[in-house]
């Protein structure tokens, strides 16, 4: 992997993490009125993942999007302006946090109906295979919507046409407060058994962002050769609670040893280690790098806190297309 | 299945006569198979897909043979994954295709209610119109009929009524099964086609050439004075019938109107209508509460109450499944005789 690479990886990771701190940070004073899931721990799938795409190559995406997003491209100060429901925001204050979108970027939106997204990018991969392109289409989703049978009937179609489909499991092993135990029985049943030539699955450490990396280009490549979908099973740890930030997470549904054993697992701080070893990041490039990151963090903060709301009128405007 | 014993192939009624139509007569099938195949002529991103459109029976004969002119890969066979394959639809959709997804029965549709009325029908609205539009069509006949009980055989247009960002359509006569097809492929949104099984017994006046039946006009069936029957899908034909007949055998004269959408609905024609006659029956073959006829008889209430002189009455299934028995099944289903009913009531109240 070059440098330049493993930099890029490095600076979409920490960029997803800045983020999700900075909205952590200001989410009780109430500004952004409107759920936020976020992806602390898991940035190297979605980094990992949409380095390996190209700008035309769609995502789906899912509740928890933040990091989706923002790795594919999607603009900061559309993301933030659309948690404060303001007009500027990617959807103009109809979505929210959970409804993120960005067409230029290739994010055709994100559904907050768990699993909702599996087989609306399964459709995507259809037309692209209908109109001969090589692009691929990829849906990130979590172990809970794996529970969902829409899974099941995405990935039998999706093989059946050879679609090039990127399945993206992020197996943190919370759905809300259930343990993935209570509600599947390891691997999932639909995994065993599958044709290896109709549908190549890997299970690997979605905390390494190069692995990740690595694995989606070879699902990409799998993909724009015409061979079929992937099934990517990245075992990450959801660090923050479900919903809202810290201080808000109801204690008592898991063991403080499992978070502080993950968060020992931080993908960004172990990417950061392994790059120092390498001699590719060094004090400076890294304080510059935080630097360019927290003022654009800011100014997008700023341009959410100034923009306009949406004005009563705007209601009925969406509904339909003329 | 002797479709034949419950209703017979027949013309359907002359209804040209008022319509300006004339010229060639085809099946109801015929005409729904035409617009699908010049649909998919005409526009690269059209495809049909669903459970069955490459049988030999092909939808009833509504896509028979089309896999063979245009290819399988624009005319498939799904998995039987109503929920997946409708997401697939809205995906497609989104991404530049124009899918129609054929069912031969409404009933499973409740499995893809998800795909529909959670993303397809909000998807446009949910992004503030930054998300590409889902122009999807979902076709589906009801299939009623010969002991098809209680889950083959649902009219569930008062579902699909019910939410916003879904144009609902009913088509009633061969000429509209064609156009509004059409139209509906054409609509840069999510459409549902509700179609009936009885109106594909019919034969009427279908033009050759494509043509567009505008979503969410209806139109005058035929003219009277005295009772407006503003009625949906086959029961257009059934209230054509009982207007004829209770001309002759009571002297009422009955204006039928065919809203032939039902989202968005025709309030001119209906109001307009109601303006003339002053009462009106709102006949569906689907259940009374909360469904069609509940809303036409709200819209009469809330915008047309200074023309009312009669309370509105109402020709509907009865809120419950349908019965697979032959005598309960009579004794379920509404038509002629109960439109004619309803009609002496409001004529005499
Ligand atoms: C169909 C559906 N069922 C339930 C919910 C409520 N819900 C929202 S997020 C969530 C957990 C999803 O878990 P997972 O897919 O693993 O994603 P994660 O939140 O862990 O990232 C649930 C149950 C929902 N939004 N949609």
């Amino acid at each position: 992997m070059k440098s330049e690479t493993m930099l890029a990886l490095y600076r979409s990771m920490l960029r997803i993490r800045r983020v999700q701190e900075r909205i952590e940070s200001l989410y009780l004073q109430d500004a952004m009125k409107t759920p936020v899931h976020l992806c602390i721990g898991q940035e190297a799938i979605a980094a990992g993942i949409c380095l390996a795409l190209e700008p035309d190559d769609s995502i789906q995406s899912n509740h928890r999007g933040h990091g989706h997003y923002l790795a594919k491209g999607g603009d900061l100060k559309a993301m933030i302006a659309e948690l404060h429901c303001k007009a500027t925001g990617c959807s103009g204050g109809f979505g929210g946090s959970m409804h993120l979108v960005d067409v230029a970027a290739g994010h055709l939106g994100s559904s907050s109906i768990v699993g909702g997204g599996i087989p609306i990018g399964t459709g995507i991969g259809l037309a692209m295979r209908m109109r001969r392109t090589s692009q691929v289409s990829v849906v990130f989703f979590g172990d809970g919507a794996a529970d969902e049978g829409v899974l099941y009937e995405s990935l039998n179609f999706a093989m059946l046409k050879r679609l090039s489909v990127i399945f993206v499991l992020e197996d943190n092993r919370w759905a809300v407060c259930s343990p993935r135990d209570s509600r599947q029985t390891g691997d999932n049943v639909f995994l065993r058994g599958a044709d290896p030539d109709r549908l190549f699955t890997a299970r690997l450490d979605g905390n390494d962002a190069e692995i990740v990396h690595e694995t989606a280009r070879a699902a990409v490549a799998r993909g724009r050769s015409g061979a079929g979908p992937s099934l990517l099973v990245c075992d990450t740890y959801r660090i923050m609670g479900h919903a809202g930030c810290k201080a808000q997470e109801p204690s008592g549904y898991r063991d403080a040893c499992e978070i502080d054993a993950w968060s020992d697992k931080c993908p960004v701080a172990l990417y950061r280690a392994k790059l120092a070893s390498r001699g590719i990041l060094d004090e400076p490039t890294e304080a510059a790098m935080e630097a360019t990151i927290a003022a654009e963090i800011t100014e997008a903060f700023d341009f959410a806190a100034q923009s306009p709301l949406p004005h009563d009128g705007d209601l009925h405007k969406h509904l339909f297309s003329e | 299945m002797p479709w034949s014993q419950i209703k017979p192939d027949m013309d359907e009624p002359d209804y040209g006569r008022d319509n300006g139509l004339d010229g060639r007569r085809v099946t109801y099938a015929a005409a729904t198979r035409e617009a699908l195949a010049q649909a998919l002529s005409l526009d690269e991103r059209v495809f049909v897909m669903g459970q069955g459109v490459d049988d030999p029976s092909g939808m009833f004969g509504a896509s028979r043979g089309l896999h063979l002119e245009f290819g399988n890969e624009r005319v498939f066979d799904t998995p039987l994954a109503e929920t997946a394959l409708t997401g697939v639809a809205v995906g497609a959709a989104l991404a530049g295709m124009r899918p129609v997804y054929m069912h031969n029965r409404p009933d499973f549709l409740f499995l893809a209610l998800d795909q529909l009325a959670n993303h397809a029908a909000k998807w446009r609205f949910m992004f503030g119109g930054a998300a590409p539009s889902v122009p999807l069509v979902i076709w589906a006949c009801i299939g009623r009929g010969w002991g098809s009980a209680a889950q083959h055989s649902q009219a569930l247009q008062g579902i699909f009524q019910h939410i916003p960002g879904l144009k609902l359509v009913m088509p009633s006569t061969c000429h509209d099964a064609k156009g509004l097809m059409l139209a509906a492929i054409k609509d840069d949104n999510p459409v549902v086609i509700i179609d009936h099984r009885f109106n594909f017994k019919n034969k009427g006046i279908v033009p050759e050439d494509p043509y567009l039946v505008p979503l969410g006009k209806g139109i005058v069936r035929r003219p009277g004075r005295d009772v407006t029957v503003a009625a949906f899908s086959h029961l257009v034909a059934d209230a054509y019938m009982a207007a004829e007949e209770l001309a002759r055998e009571d002297g009422i004269e009955v204006e039928v109107i065919d809203p032939r959408s039902i989202r968005p609905l025709d309030e001119e024609l209906i109001l307009g209508s109601l303006a003339r006659t002053g009462r009106l029956v709102v006949a569906d073959t689907g259940w009374k509460t909360g469904g069609v006829t509940a809303e036409v008889a709200a819209l009469a209430a809330e915008k047309g109450f200074a023309s009312l002189k009669a309370p509105v009455a109402r020709v509907a299934s009865p809120d419950l499944p349908t019965p697979a028995g032959y005598t309960l099944e009579a004794a379920y289903y509404v038509g002629k005789d109960q439109i004619k009913d309803a009609v002496r009531r409001v004529a005499r109240a």
